[in-house]
């Protein structure tokens, strides 16, 4: 592993309790810049604590986090979204009530406010941009309620780009989307990744093996194992417990 | 939204203003005295509604900010003998004195919690004025005699208990908080606080400090409302505790659900219809509360949306 | 009187006052504890039930014993009997929704108050104790009646406790409190239970006020000040807390009642309920209760 300084984000003993469950468990995790992380494991191993422990859902109860070289552990979760650091929930959580259109132009407006640009063609075009990236341009006028499930979480995904994270932090992105959609999904994800970082906690095998770089197995609040795919496919522990049948 | 769409909402509103200009010239003198004093009370209905129909927080404490307008300019003026441009504009700094500390205090709670602790910090103000009533002459309150209420302007003495001049007062604070809250529910601060409303921990993770946001609101509306309570001591010249109390934290709410929560114009029409519903009522009963309290069971059961908002839900999707 | 008899009879007024607020605001509890609303109209519940008792003690002459026996039964099960109609037609409609239900509540409270005024008027008026008794303690003569206020009140609390943790009803009532969504898997009828539990809730409140009638008269303004001295106590005590709520109406009724010996009652509120809002916003759950994250 490269030294810890050129890590994009560094976790260092990061541990979070539930009254007496250990979700994390002493986790020292690091990303490269520029690299594709897939974090698999089975239900309640803890990715989703992680992921909300390093974007700033929730905070720890020991260790700390580092990003881009900065010690982001006591940062309000706003603050690290504006270092950039974006979350898409597992739970969908768009605004029902708006349509696709305004859930990213709040996205959107956000980040153009720091670039001072008050120009509104510019924003407009982040919107669209973002929405065709995810296939949802002709639903933007859309209430996101109406959406089916699946392109409630591309919408999600859509957020995030519009934020034009470094760090975009994917949690089970593709669940309720087609095979046709989880095809556009993969090609979408490499095209991110020219961009950004990119963490995903995913289920599907497939898509797994396809994207990441590197994969990450967590496994009662722990970090069983850590490699390329074919070490981790090859790795008969891992293989016997967790990677059971592609989705 | 487009240039065509925001003249529109523009116009509409200013319509809106003409309409009450005109009307000052149109009503019998009893109707007069009531119009004038429903745009000052709209004025609190903004207020309340910046924070609960934007921003989605119900504060069961906002006469506390009215009061805090009211006894700045009313005590300013009674004792410091200041005229009523100061005594005004004292009244407005103490309600966003207030403002800021509660909303730094309440801000910290969410949901019922926080409506039981604006509660709680409007009930302590109300007793301080019933115990201070050396200064305050507690419960029964006081007047503000004829003569100090009046405006040098450009030379001319303007007497606002003259009804003309009241009501043209009173519209001028009316149309300014009406265009204030137009443009804030238009801006992206207001686009923000119904975001909030919507899904707090979501904006949160694009970026937003959701605390700063709410304070902003929190500062917003308790000072809109401390002007209405201002404007009011200025107008009409009674100061008393009854204005701080629970019930009069309660009308502004109902105003609010009846005319359509985060809509501009919606407070302004709810203010109206509940005034003269209660007006009528009173004639006939001294038990007039009652029609208060049925008229809030039924809108949060049948008619959530009020007046403006099922007619933005409906008919005209483009209402701000 | 010499300060130390003072402080018995203020601390002696104070435990009436416990036991009275005790009750009240339990009620006010289970209904936040197990169906997670707030009843902004529980004060009105209290005031119906002192309200009626003074109808019902009208109604039957003779010895004031009978009907202040009769007002007790009577009047917890026509409050209970409002209260249940309330829910049905109003909250329930709501689906129990936080901001709605405090909304219809203060809409209940004005309707109910109102009709009080209408019904009632506005006048106060007194109920005859059942007994006149005076125990006589080394400094001063104590009403009997009034201890016999906080031995009821002991009862029904014991009572109240007994229902909750060792009967089936009970079991039902805390299941739902724990988990509804569960409750209802389990075949548990929870619209009954929330009915029931809010009938309860009204009916405490009742019974502490036909308790405190022929002490303090009844008047259709009497419910605010139980309401807000409720909200206190359950905010202190923590919610759905039985234990808790005990507590917190000792020290709030004690400590009410010496303050107001010693000082002005309006500053005394104003202090009060300074410090209860700044518990609530720097320790949400209250003194008791645990924190949710």
């Amino acid at each position: 592993m490269s030294s810890a300084s050129t890590a994009l984000v560094a976790t260092h003993g990061l541990s979070r309790n539930f009254g007496g469950l250990k979700a994390v468990n002493q986790v020292d995790f690091a990303m490269m810049p520029g690299e594709v992380r897939a974090l698999i494991g089975p239900n309640g191993a803890g990715k989703t604590t992680l992921v909300s422990l390093i974007c700033g859902r929730l905070a720890p109860t020991s260790g700390s986090i580092e990003f881009a070289g900065k010690d982001i552990t006591s940062l309000p979760a706003f603050r690290r979204v504006r270092l950039g650091i974006a979350y898409t929930f597992q739970i969908t959580s768009v605004f029902a009530n708006l349509t696709a259109w305004d859930n990213v132009a709040l996205a959107a407006q956000r980040v153009h406010e720091r670039h001072l640009r008050r120009s509104a063609h510019a924003l407009s075009q982040a919107i669209t941009s973002a929405l065709e990236r995810t296939g949802l341009a002709d639903r933007s006028d859309q209430l996101a309620r109406h959406l089916a499930y699946g392109h409630q979480r591309l919408l999600e995904v859509a957020m995030g780009l519009a934020l034009q994270p470094r760090l975009l932090i994917l949690d089970e992105p593709t669940q309720g989307l087609s095979d046709g959609e989880v095809e556009n999904f993969i090609a979408l994800v490499k095209e991110i990744a020219r961009e950004a970082t990119v963490l995903l906690i995913e289920h599907n095998m497939d898509v797994v093996m396809r994207l990441a770089d590197r994969i990450t197995v967590m496994e009662a609040g722990r970090i069983l194992a850590e490699g390329t795919p074919d070490a981790i496919r090859a790795d008969a522990e891992v293989q016997r417990a967790y990677l059971g049948t592609p989705a | 939204m487009n240039k065509a769409a925001t003249t529109r909402i523009w116009l509409l509103h200013f319509c809106v203003i003409l309409l009450f200009a005109v009307l000052q010239f149109v009503l019998p003198p009893y109707h007069h005295g009531v119009f004038a004093r429903v745009l000052v009370l709209a004025v609190f209905a903004m207020g309340y509604n910046l924070l609960f129909g934007y921003a989605g927080l119900l504060s069961l404490g906002h006469a506390m900010f009215f009061a805090a307008g009211l006894y700045g300019a009313g005590l300013t003026m009674l004792h410091l003998g200041w005229g009523v441009p100061a005594g005004f504009a004292g009244g407005v700094v103490a309600g966003a004195a207030l403002s800021l500390i509660v909303g730094l205090l309440t801000l910290r709670t969410t949901g019922v919690a926080f409506m039981i602790v604006t509660l709680m910090f409007a009930q302590v103000l109300y007793l301080t004025i019933i115990y201070s009533s050396g200064w305050t002459m507690g419960d029964q309150g006081f007047a503000l005699a004829q003569g100090v209420r009046a405006v040098m302007l450009g030379g001319m003495r303007l007497d606002l208990t003259d009804p003309a001049t009241r009501y043209w007062a009173a519209l001028a604070l009316f149309s300014i908080a009406l265009l204030i809250s137009l443009v804030i529910a238009r801006s992206r601060h207001g686009r923000v606080l119904v975001a909030i409303r919507e899904n707090e921990e979501r904006t949160s993770m694009l970026g937003y400090n959701t605390f700063a946001n709410k304070l902003t609101a929190v500062v917003a509306s308790g000072t809109i409302s401390a002007a209405a309570g201002a404007g009011y001591a200025v107008l009409f010249g009674s100061v008393g505790a009854n204005f701080a109390n629970v019930q009069f934290s309660i009308l502004p709410l109902l105003w609010v659900l009846t005319g359509g929560a985060a809509t501009t114009l919606g407070p302004v029409i709810g203010t109206l219809f509940m005034y003269y519903a209660v007006d009528i009522a009173s004639g006939f009963t001294s038990a007039w509360l009652l029609i208060v309290g049925l008229a809030l069971i039924l809108l949060v059961l049948f008619f959530p949306r009020g007046i403006l908002g099922t007619v933005r839900a409906r008919w005209v999707g483009w209402l701000p | 009187m010499a300060f130390g008899p003072h402080l018995l009879l203020a601390a002696l007024e104070g435990l009436v006052s416990a036991a009275v607020l005790a009750l009240t605001a339990l009620g006010l509890s289970l209904v936040f504890g197990i169906m997670r609303i707030v009843n902004v109209a529980h004060g009105e519940f209290f005031m119906l039930g002192a309200v009626i008792a003074w109808f019902v003690s009208t109604v039957f002459g003779g010895h004031p014993a009978l009907g202040f026996v009769a007002a007790l039964i009577v009047s917890p099960l026509v409050v209970g009997a409002i209260a249940l109609i309330a829910e049905r037609l109003v909250l329930r409609r709501l689906n129990y929704d936080p901001e709605a239900t405090i909304v219809a509540t203060i809409g209940m409270l004005y309707v109910i108050q109102q009709l009080a005024l209408t019904f009632y008027g506005p006048e106060a008026r007194p109920v005859e104790a059942p007994f006149t008794y005076r125990v006589l303690l080394p400094w001063f003569g104590y009403s009997g009646y009034k201890l016999a206020v906080v031995g009821a009140s002991i009862v029904v609390l014991l009572a109240t406790w007994f229902l909750l943790t060792r009967t089936r009803i009970g079991l039902l009532m805390r299941a739902t409190q724990y988990d509804r969504e569960t409750a209802q898997a389990f075949a548990i009828p929870v619209d009954r239970v929330y009915a029931g539990v809010f009938a309860l809730g009204a009916m405490l409140a009742a019974i502490a006020a036909v308790l405190i009638v022929p002490i303090s008269q009844a008047h259709y303004l009497m419910g605010l000040d139980p309401l807000l001295l409720s909200f206190i106590v359950v905010i202190i005590g923590g919610l759905g807390s039985l234990s808790g709520t005990v507590v917190a109406a000792l020290v709030i009724g004690l400590g009410d009642g010496i303050i107001s010996a010693f000082f002005q009652p309006t500053l005394a509120k104003i202090i009060a309920t300074l410090l209860v809002a700044l518990v609530l916003v720097f320790r949400p759950q209250g003194l008791f209760g645990r924190a949710t994250r």
